[in-house]
């Protein structure tokens, strides 16, 4: 019998024709519902040409929002690195009471509609919300403000690099930890010298995601941001203002700027995989 | 660097791990922990290198408490079951971790580092994979290269827990001497924990029974073979056969419930009678393993099956075929009474 005719023989192998059916049907779907749309993005922003596309991105209202959309990832994201990094180590490496709830608090921002975590906000620090009057008697400003936005967007992306690290900090275990430990380490060299080294595709596989969604909020951002051009609008949310005024061309430059990211997202992100598996380093947890 | 350890206990939850264990070992031995797993044995292998803490009970560390001291200030060196190499450390840099660590009054120069590593490297006979990763390493270089890694930061105690139990029988032989000789050369006080008697038995110098928490016995391998001080010890450390007093008094020689634990190799076999005191019983099995001979007799009006070791030179001179006629008995018998029965 030929080596083919061997194969075929393998029960896990489908004849040609399942084989090339089912490679159509997923890309037909993926062609419909993600390429269509990414072109259409691009066809519409450019529909009249380069140089209002041009003026489109160069307007000080799209401007701003594209700044308070890099302010606001930029902030969320070192902020949840740190706390994933803490959160996943305590998880995976030490046993404490409550830890199943922890794990539970880590998951929320995931279960719960982004409109909802904005709702809490507004209601926690909004004008009539619970620290409200205290807060307007110092003068601080959170709601329809940055500092509103900001939190927003930290409180939908902080379970990225927590649940991106605490599978694999499970996975690796204890032992080089101890083994640090028992040959002199500190707790912070151990640290930098055993445990990040250890983590670092899978952290930065989680930053990338963290980033990709900070930049991209928009439910929860939308409730606590009162639309204020020029101040407090973020790169989705005047999107959509651009959008309800019918300015499209417009509105798609901005949104293709949004669309260049998640492509720039996803060619990192391969890029994270790659070395990550060229490393040894299991990126989810699993040997 | 002698150990000693008074009163330790400590529990997991309800699970009690180690029961008032009190042990002394002396400078330069080589020790092995042997049990069951879950005896207790690897917990008190953590409490001593500091990597758990006891419930109650002190350590001390040639006459000095070391249970408030941390176990990066215990100087302790610690090989682990699963090696516990740094992953992404060239096997040079996993050797040199603990030199690198060290605070910088006491750091030495990158050349003296250099010169440490490749010397420890050359004693475990792999000075040439330094620059290689662990995950490119067998299972035996992995463990001499941990070794050698615990060895960097010159402690004065080295300990090992289940060394050699994730290689195969081949690799774990030649370890296992090697390791031997490496202790005859450098006199570290070590203690390996283990649940493999034949290895406890050749590497130590003594060994310390360990079971539900409790030492059962502490002495050399021989002590611990030949006269096991409590049916545990008896039954976990070579062959046994049990015979009840009820059924057997002439073996046992006493009255009341008491056990009679005779090794199969204590035990005579002929064709005729030639005490009164032998069993009658039939040759169910003979197979040859090796130097020695193992034959299972049925004992006539019984169920019960009695192991038999004998010599080949023994075997040739006396054959012995399957359904022979035969009469045991027993050259040597240790009796315990039935209440200290021990349970594995």
């Amino acid at each position: 019998m030929s080596a083919q005719a061997l194969q075929r023989k393998i029960a896990t192998h489908e004849s040609r024709g399942v084989t090339l059916a089912l490679i159509l049907l997923a890309l037909t779907y993926l062609i419909l519902f993600l390429g269509v749309p990414l072109y259409a993005v691009f066809y519409q922003a450019f529909s009249k040409g380069w140089a209002l596309y041009w003026e489109a991105l160069k307007e000080p209202d799209a401007l701003s929002a594209v700044k308070l959309t890099v302010i606001a990832a930029a902030i969320s994201v070192p902020a949840n690195v740190v706390f994933g990094v803490a959160a996943a180590w305590a998880i995976a490496k030490f046993e404490f009471k409550g830890k199943s709830l922890l794990i539970t608090l880590i998951d929320l921002p995931f279960a719960v509609s982004p409109v909802v975590s904005g709702l809490i906000y507004v209601l926690l620090f909004g004008a009539q919300g619970w620290f409200g009057p205290w807060l307007q008697a110092h003068d601080i400003k959170l709601i329809f403000a940055v500092p509103g936005i900001v939190l927003a967007t930290i409180f939908v992306t902080f379970p990225f690099i927590a649940r991106e690290l605490i599978p694999l900090m499970q996975a690796q275990g204890k032992e080089e930890e101890e083994a640090a430990v028992s040959l002199g380490a500190s707790g912070w060299q151990t640290f930098w010298r055993v445990t990040l080294p250890n983590i670092k595709w899978g952290l930065l596989y989680g930053v990338i995601l963290c980033n990709a969604r900070a930049m991209g909020e928009f439910g929860a951002v939308s409730v606590v941001s009162g639309h204020i051009r020029g101040l407090t609008n973020t790169m989705p949310l005047h999107v959509e203002i651009l959008y309800n005024e019918y300015n499209f061309v417009a509105a798609f430059a901005v949104a293709s700027l949004l669309a260049l990211l998640a492509l720039v997202t996803l060619g990192v992100k391969s890029l994270i995989e790659w070395q990550a598996r060229r490393s040894g380093e299991p990126l989810h947890g699993t040997h | 660097m002698s150990i000693t350890i008074e009163n330790l206990n400590k529990r997991f939850g309800d699970h009690i791990a180690l029961n008032n264990i009190n042990l002394e070992v002396k400078s330069g031995e080589l020790l092995a922990l042997l049990g069951p797993s879950g005896c207790g044995k690897t917990s008190l292998l953590r409490i001593i290198g500091g990597l758990d803490v006891a419930d109650s009970g002190s350590l001390l560390f040639h006459g000095e408490n070391v249970v408030e001291r941390d176990a990066r200030e215990r100087n302790v060196g610690f090989v682990f079951q699963h090696y516990a190499l740094f992953r992404h450390m060239t096997v040079f840099e996993n050797v040199a971790f603990g030199l690198r660590v060290k605070p910088k009054r006491e750091r030495h120069t990158e050349a003296e580092i250099r010169r440490r590593v490749t010397h420890l490297l050359e004693l475990v006979q792999l000075d040439w994979i330094a620059d290689r990763y662990p995950s490119q390493l067998s299972g035996g270089q992995r463990q001499r290269i941990a070794l050698a890694r615990a060895l960097a930061v010159e402690p004065r105690i080295l300990l090992l827990d289940e060394p050699f139990g994730a290689l195969d029988a081949k690799v774990r032989k030649e370890l296992r001497r090697w390791l031997r000789h490496l202790h005859d050369e450098l006199h570290i006080t070590s203690i390996f924990v283990t649940h493999d008697q034949e290895e406890a038995l050749e590497v130590a110098d003594r060994v310390v029974v360990m079971n539900q928490g409790k030492i059962e016995q502490v002495g050399t391998p021989d002590e611990v073979y030949a006269t096991p001080a409590t049916p545990f010890v008896y039954q976990f450390i070579g062959n046994v056969n049990l015979f009840h007093s009820r059924i057997h008094s002439a073996w046992t020689q006493q009255h009341g419930d008491a056990v009679a634990y005779v090794r199969p190799h204590d035990i005579d076999i002929s064709h005729t009678q030639q005490d009164p005191a032998s069993l009658a019983g039939e040759i169910r099995l003979v197979r040859a393993i090796g130097a020695v001979v193992r034959a299972e007799v049925a004992v006539a009006g019984s169920d019960e099956l009695v192991e038999i070791e004998l010599s080949r030179e023994r075997f040739e001179a006396q054959p012995l075929v399957n359904g022979d006629q035969v009469f045991i008995r027993p050259r040597q018998v240790r009796v315990f009474d039935e209440s200290v029965k021990g349970s594995l």
